[in-house]
């Protein structure tokens, strides 16, 4: 067994076989566990039931909505241009997916004389790569939006594109601050590098002070945080933002002329987004997989595993406010939602870069004028 | 890194077509697939379409893109400065805070000049200061 282990793990191609796969499957079955607990959620927030047929409390309503969207029709309209249009769900889902290849889900794992890491490749350039990423997901809803040929659908897609490259520039602001500290944490022990690997951001929040405050990015860039997430909703379509598919005013916005199994693409995509965003704000501010195992104690699987559980605990506790925000808070209007954008979030997020730098580089080599 | 370290995005992107690609054949093949013309028109709230979707669309959304390809190219910058942060020392610090506050000018001018403005009362105030300084130019 071990042998075998070994073996996979030496060969480049199997090993990262193993990994992609290990990856899909995992990020499928959180999003069908993901659409069942924000349908229950909701129902408890509005005080109704929610889903209870399919399955004990209804945990397998996704599937059976899945299996029902695979046997409706797929109508594709007779003004739709049609290579685009087809291309277009496709393109929503594979970003989805690819994104979560550089988040490390688990402590790197040994297997007899091999070390596994758990976490699809580990890229140095990885916080430019989950920008670039989730860049790509605006071309799925441009190409929807003006392939369907009616109206509705081009009103939602060009506003998606304004929404979604407005806050993706308060999004990458707000990230720098987190390369920035990493570099200085690194700065200490290995002079002249720093770094943009999502595990090295991961490793570098162990320890505590005082014991028992862990030392997670986030206590030092709370506002970064808090950017982050408010641009992370939006990049989702999520509400309060979801003026994308605005029903009172759009229809389904850029995916009213899509039926069947491609409207269950774009729905996969959108939930996939929101458990990446999240996974993507655990690892950066929250340490990631770090946590407690308490090796002396349990059993050494539960030991090993623990991290897993601890990521994937924090990732649900951020998308629990994901949910939380859709049950709560009305939709903005478009121009409040681009004044949020470009008049509160990016001065703002300006504003914290330069009082960060400043601050962090007057504590390391004093006043510039000194120096 | 090696070439070889990417191998994952390739891996993943084939893995995410081909599971897209298959499950919408075999959508295609077990679902019903009867168009009639009716079916077939664009969605319009049960009415029949009069006219073809809007072709023209507001300048705004060309003018927030032109400021995202700024912003955007900027954050690039500065992630390559961030990452070197400590490296650079002070020297590198001034001067992205000089190309920082290039950038931040450019914010305030497009501010200034209306162009993050959506909103149908802030067309007055357009007439009020945009307008007049343009007449005095002419």
């Amino acid at each position: 067994m071990t042998g075998f282990v070994e073996r996979v793990f030496d060969n480049v191609w199997l090993a990262a076989l193993v990994k992609v796969v290990a990856v899909f499957a995992l990020l499928l079955v959180v999003v069908i566990l993901l659409v069942w607990i924000e349908r229950k959620l909701v129902a408890d927030m509005q005080n109704r039931l929610g889903p209870m047929r399919a399955g004990p409390f209804g945990v397998l309503q996704t599937l059976a909505d899945g299996l029902k969207l695979l046997l409706k029709e797929s109508v594709i309209p007779r003004k739709a241009e049609l290579g685009v249009y087809m291309a277009a769900p496709i393109m929503a889902l594979i970003p989805a997916f690819l994104i979560f290849l550089v988040i490390p889900i688990g402590e790197p794992v040994t297997v007899g004389g091999t070390t596994i890491t758990l976490q699809g490749m580990d890229l140095n350039v990885g916080v430019l790569y989950l920008l670039a990423m989730s860049s790509l997901a605006v071309y799925a809803i441009v190409f929807a939006g003006w392939a369907s040929g009616s109206k509705y659908p081009l009103l939602g897609g060009v506003r998606a594109t304004a929404q979604m490259i407005s806050y993706e520039a308060a999004m990458g602001l707000a990230l720098v601050p987190v390369v920035l500290f990493a570099s200085h944490r690194l700065g200490g022990e290995v002079p002249l590098i720093g770094t943009m690997s999502l595990s090295q951001i991961v490793e570098l929040q162990q320890g505590a002070f005082r014991g028992f405050v862990p030392g997670w990015f986030v206590f030092w860039l709370a506002p970064s945080f808090i950017i982050f997430m408010i641009a992370a909703v939006a990049e989702a379509n999520r509400a309060p933002f979801d003026l994308v598919e605005a029903e009172t005013e759009l229809v389904g916005g850029f995916h009213t002329e899509y039926s069947g199994f491609r409207f269950a693409l774009f729905f996969l995509a959108e939930y996939l987004n929101m458990f990446n965003l999240s996974a993507i704000a655990v690892t950066l501010f929250f340490g990631g997989w770090l946590g407690p195992t308490w090796p002396e104690v349990l059993p050494g699987w539960i030991s090993a595993l623990l991290p897993i559980v601890w990521f994937l605990a924090k990732t649900f506790v951020l998308l629990f406010v994901f949910i939380w925000l859709r049950a709560t808070l009305p939709r903005l209007r478009y121009d409040q939602l681009m004044n949020l954008g470009w008049k509160r979030l990016i001065p703002a997020s300006l504003a914290w870069l330069v009082l960060f730098t400043v601050v962090t580089a007057w504590r390391a080599w004093g006043a510039p004028w000194s120096s | 890194m090696a070439l070889v370290d990417y191998l994952p995005i390739a891996i993943m992107f084939a893995l995410a077509l081909v599971f897209a690609v298959v499950s919408l054949l075999l959508s295609r093949l077990i679902a019903p697939h009867d168009p009639t013309p009716e079916k077939l028109e664009p969605y319009e709230c049960g009415i029949v379409p009069l006219q073809d979707p809007v072709q023209r669309f507001p300048v705004r959304f060309y003018l927030v893109a032109m400021l995202f390809v700024i912003f955007d190219i900027e954050i690039v910058f500065l992630f390559a400065w961030a990452v070197q942060f400590e490296a650079l020392g002070w020297p590198g610090t001034i001067a992205v805070g000089v190309f920082t506050l290039l950038l931040v000018e450019t914010l305030v001018y497009a501010w200034r000049r209306g162009a993050l403005d959506w909103n149908i009362p802030h067309r007055e105030r357009y007439r009020r200061v945009v307008a007049p300084e343009i007449e005095e130019a002419a």
